[in-house]
């Protein structure tokens, strides 16, 4: 085996099966983008800085420019492109930052919705404080964090359980 | 920002990975979480010929709490180790540093042990290692070893795990009962390596009195530095005399001046940060001897 030939991975992306052989220094952003073509997910600083290329790993959100794609090998990833309703409308998450006004420029946006999908399924109804917490590893260079903030909050009312929204109501 | 062609290895036990590590003859890099190593690679920084991936050996992802100690493996998650209910409970001192490890993000993926091995200056772990006179344990192709705490880091990005070696666990004991630990530390930024991080250790009687103390610290020497405080402590046990808890930490530390702090104000924190660390630890250990009383 030389440094250039290619390892076979075999990984699960939003719910899709997806074979590809690829050289060992690829890195799981660049196989989300150059070999699946899954574009959603940006890449920033490409070593850990900025969170944008952020996807779920077996449900936990990861830098994906951190991660060698064959080191996941056999895992579950879901990306911005997952994010997305059942319909292919937005998502809870990504409607919240729509409606909050949580996104200028956009290209950190699929870093924080994969992230904040993540948290708001262990904290359903998380304070101020936690949200800020969940997107501390996160930059938005459009210094929009307010308004990000804000729509943490909301998505996490959106997806409260149903009873929480029946006495809202 | 593409880390140079190398080289992939994935064994399936850790005979497997330390036989492979002994055939390539130093020239192997142990792949754990890789939150350290994938930017260093990134950058080109570090190329070496071939990763070793112990991500798919299972026996080493473990965390045991077992009476006078916690044992984690070599690829258990920073994020499992610290949300660990026993691992908080027997030695919360983990659970404190762990908070400021990076960010949540990272920790899902950093293992424990990588960061010991890694060995940066600024970083929480080797402060924990040092503070509860921890344990690595180290496999080779030949046998097994221990490395002591005070033995484990030798310079900045520096261990004492060898090129042909695989740390596979690290040991932290239970500190000893009417004690109290802190992790304090002072950084430019929320999640980055601390300009001064402060581990700080503190042994009460069952009345109350201090009767040891002792600090960790990080960001201020080559490497984390181990400092005894006990002879500041008053001779009722009530405190730490001032001037002379100053004097041992600034006689142990060696601060830099770079681009993000002077060695001036790194000392600066250095003995602030220890009075605050030795203070809360010395409340939790009255809080934990009123507990058990």
């Amino acid at each position: 085996m030389t440094p250039d030939s290619p390892v076979h991975v075999s990984l699960r992306v939003n719910g899709s099966r997806h074979e590809v052989d690829v050289p060992a220094r690829r890195l799981l952003s660049d196989l989300l983008r150059h070999d699946l073509g899954l574009t959603g997910t940006h890449v920033g600083c490409e070593h850990g800085v900025c969170g944008a290329c952020t996807v779920l790993v077996d449900g936990a959100p990861m830098r994906s420019c951190l991660l060698f794609a064959v080191s996941v090998d056999g895992a579950e990833v879901t990306t911005m492109e997952g994010c997305r309703a059942a319909d292919g409308s937005l998502g809870p998450v990504q409607a919240a930052f729509r409606d909050a006004h949580a996104l200028q420029c956009g290209f950190c946006t699929p870093g924080f919705v994969t992230t904040v999908t993540a948290f708001l399924r262990e904290n359903r109804a998380p304070t101020e404080a936690e949200a800020r917490e969940a997107i501390s590893g996160n930059l938005c260079r459009c210094t929009g964090y307010q308004n990000i903030v804000a729509a943490v909050l909301r998505a996490a009312e959106a997806t409260a359980p149903d009873e929480t929204a029946g006495e809202r109501r | 920002m593409k880390p140079a062609p190398f080289t992939y290895h994935r064994p399936c036990t850790v005979d497997e990975a330390v036989q492979r590590l002994d055939e390539l003859d130093g020239a192997g890099k142990v792949l754990a979480g890789g939150q350290s190593l994938v930017p260093l690679l990134s950058m080109r920084l570090a190329a070496p010929e071939h990763l070793v991936d112990i991500n798919g050996l299972t026996e080493l992802d473990s965390v045991e709490v077992a009476p006078g100690q916690v044992r984690v493996g070599a690829t258990a998650r920073q994020a499992r180790v610290e949300r660990d209910p026993a691992v908080r409970a027997a030695v919360p001192l983990l659970g404190q540093a762990l908070a400021q490890v990076a960010h949540p993000t990272i920790r899902n993926r950093g293992t424990v042990v990588g960061s010991l091995v890694h060995a940066d200056p600024a970083s929480e772990l080797p402060a924990v290692l040092l503070l509860l006179d921890g344990v690595v344990e180290v496999r080779t192709a030949s046998g097994r070893r221990e490395v002591a705490a005070t033995d484990m880091f030798l310079g900045p990005m520096s261990s004492a795990v060898g090129a042909g070696e695989l740390a596979t666990a690290a040991r932290f004991p239970v500190p000893a009962p009417h004690s109290g630990t802190s992790f304090v530390e002072v950084s430019r930024r929320h999640g980055d390596f601390a300009l001064c991080g402060v581990a700080a250790l503190v042994v009460t009687d069952p009345a109350g009195a201090i009767t040891s103390a002792r600090a960790a610290l990080v960001g201020v020497a080559p490497t984390a530095v181990l400092v005894d405080l006990t002879p500041a402590v008053h001779g009722t046990g009530g405190g730490l005399d001032a001037r002379s808890r100053d004097a041992l930490v600034e006689a142990a530390i060696d601060p830099e001046t770079d681009i993000h702090a002077s060695a001036d104000y790194r000392r600066q924190l250095a003995r602030v940060l220890t009075a605050r660390a030795v203070d809360e630890a010395a409340l939790r250990a009255t809080a934990a001897g009123g507990a058990s009383r």
